[in-house]
């Protein structure tokens, strides 16, 4: 167990370092940094300053290692607009998302999941059938749009509840409902599929026929063993959590991280960008050293093969 | 219980077994939501081939003088069936325009990511080693990132172009390719057709390209079918925030992005390309679903 959570961690490590190279790479790939924040008309005197100040005469190498290094200190630059820190920036932004997410999150699992195992029980029934269309017309709606409808019936058309901005939990209702609603369909086909697979395999047969009662077998034997590819998913959604709203932030007018990255790339400020660049790595490399740390504790086999294979 | 044991059979058995008579035979007719999801993504392509013939004006033309007009059936004219924008500009003709331009997108970016999925995997099937740990890798980077995120990264850093767009797009799902092509590849090896074509004499290139390949390709093309309609919400969501097809050009993202601000006066403009999106993203994932229940057994 303990050499397969050292392997994760390296593969972890190793992906970070790969965000953290992407973002220079791209970065210096994309032209002078001094000209795209500058305006072209700027004296030469002024850009030579400020290339100077950036560091952007090394050689290449070098501003790579200084890049390293500074990340590594936790300075991820100020932004290039108004000299803040954009690590600060970012930070009084995440509440925010976090105040949308977190909740879509408790929905998606809350009735993604369920539905799966319901429509998987009950395979070909009407109601899979339902879910099942449900999941696709869920997953194939963009975020934008159901957004947008959700405004133009329940804020335009009713006028039940405000359709951007962020003054009170009425303005989270409609932004959280199209993160969830999307979320939950796509957990509810995922939760399906696996439910089929595992109730499919010989040891529910064994346990039916040897007279284990269906519901016992199910909570038993199908249920834990459906959760483990579940996990992945909800892991994957839990990484998300600073990044899967872009576009439901931008639709609803919600200062979050989202809209800060969507205003950072219009403007090209590039220390933003990276900013949450990295720091949706570092929460989407977390999520999933996290799921691995459950896939310990939800398969028992996974626990003992490593641990044999290390002694 | 039993049903379920036989619907499980044809993963293991060929499709001609006995156990998998029943459900095969029920599948070989085609379900009626599959025919309106073929005949819809006919009249798609129809619409984005035909584009010039098909549209009543080209999609930038003005007419200042019937600015918001509603569609027929909410009191406009014939002259503009779907209504016009906030600059007079024919819906009907920009939608066709959007679907065209949406389309190219998706289908340029779907066969991009496919052949650079499909090579990279062959390749690390084919050196295994430290090639395949590289391949792995990236496969676990690309896997870890939203890619929505490194898509608006990049656009921030290059700009927007269409051709950068679509390479961008490209790079969405490459990783799923690329495993199951390594899979599959490494599995082809085992099963001797492969070593058979190698003790031939073939080289690399026709084992994988002419051996190999057509023995995975429906596995592949299920993925392509899934993968397509990710691609057009992608590109929509990104030029719906602005930052993906730019004007003078439209796309359906594009529409809905910019009619937004006419939202409570003038909703045509943002419904009828909404309605393309998700009839097209719909149409292509029920009949991707179709197709993978009947080729690929292992793809559940």
């Amino acid at each position: 167990m303990l050499r397969f959570l050292l392997i994760r961690l390296a593969r972890a490590l190793l992906t970070l370092a790969l965000v953290v190279t992407f973002a220079f790479v791209v970065l210096r790939l994309s032209g002078d940094p001094a000209l795209l924040i500058m305006s072209a008309d700027a004296p030469p005197e002024a850009i030579a300053a400020f290339r100077a100040a950036w560091g952007l005469n090394d050689p290449l190498w070098q501003q790579y290692l200084r890049y390293f290094n500074a990340i590594f200190r936790g300075d991820l630059g100020q932004s290039m607009r108004d000299g803040r820190p954009a690590i600060e920036l970012v930070a009084e932004r995440v509440p925010a998302t976090l105040a949308l997410t977190i909740p879509a999150l408790l929905i998606k699992i809350g009735l993604g999941i369920p539905a799966g195992v319901y429509a998987a029980l009950h395979r070909n029934s009407f109601a899979d059938r339902a879910v099942m269309l449900l999941a696709v017309a869920g997953f194939t709606v963009p975020s934008f749009v159901l957004g947008l409808l959700l405004v133009l019936v329940f804020a335009v058309t009713l006028g039940w509840l405000p359709s951007g901005g962020q003054e009170s939990w009425r303005h989270a209702v409609l932004p959280v409902i199209t993160l969830g609603i999307g979320g939950a369909a796509v957990l509810a086909r995922f939760t399906r599929s696996a439910m089929l697979e595992v109730l499919g395999q010989p040891y529910m047969r064994t346990a039916l026929a040897k007279g284990v009662p269906w519901s016992v077998a199910v909570r038993r034997h199908a249920l834990p063993n459906a959760a483990i590819p579940t996990v992945t998913i909800v892991g994957f959604m839990m990484g998300s959590l600073l990044a899967g709203a872009v576009v439901v932030e931008s639709v609803f007018s919600w200062p979050g991280v989202g809209r800060l990255l969507v205003v950072a790339v219009a403007n090209r400020d590039l220390a933003v960008v990276q900013c949450i660049l990295l720091l949706v790595a570092a929460t989407m490399v977390m999520a999933n050293l996290l799921v691995d740390l459950l896939y310990g504790v939800l398969d028992p086999r996974l626990r003992l093969s490593a641990t044999g294979g290390a002694a | 219980m039993s049903d379920l044991a036989l619907r499980e059979a044809p993963a293991a058995a060929p499709p001609a077994s006995l156990a998998s008579a029943p459900p095969a035979r029920r599948r070989a007719r085609l379900p009626p939501l599959v025919i309106l999801a073929l005949a819809w993504l006919a009249l798609m392509l129809l619409t984005a081939l035909a584009a010039d013939l098909v549209s009543p004006y080209p999609h930038t033309a003005l007419d200042l003088q019937n600015r918001l007009t509603p569609p027929i059936g909410l009191g406009g004219a014939w002259a503009h069936p779907l209504g016009t924008d906030e600059l007079g500009r024919d819906v009907l003709s920009r939608l066709v325009a959007s679907i065209r331009m949406s389309l190219l997108i998706a289908f340029g970016a779907t066969v991009i990511s496919a052949a650079l999925g499909i090579s990279l995997g062959f390749l690390a099937a084919h050196f295994r080693g430290l090639a395949e740990q590289a391949v792995m890798a990236l496969v676990d980077f690309q896997a870890a990132m939203p890619f929505l995120i490194l898509a608006l990264a990049v656009l921030a850093f290059f700009g927007n172009a269409l051709p950068l767009l679509i390479c961008l797009l490209g790079l969405h799902g490459w990783e799923r390719y690329a495993r199951i092509a390594r899979g599959l590849a490494v599995s082809a090896d085992a099963q001797g057709y492969a070593a058979a074509a190698r003790g031939l004499g073939a080289s690399p290139w026709r084992v994988y390209g002419r051996h190999v390949l057509p023995n995975i390709a429906s596995t592949l093309i299920v993925s392509m079918t899934l993968a397509f309609p990710e691609i057009i919400l992608l590109e929509s969501g990104l030029s719906f925030l602005g930052l993906g097809v730019q004007p003078p050009m439209t796309s359906l993202g594009n529409m809905v992005g910019y009619g937004r601000e006419y939202l409570t006066r003038a909703p045509w403009i943002l419904l009828a390309p909404s309605a393309v999106i998700v009839l097209t993203t719909l149409s292509v994932s029920l009949l991707g679903d179709w197709l993978r229940d009947r080729l690929d057994p292992t793809l559940r």
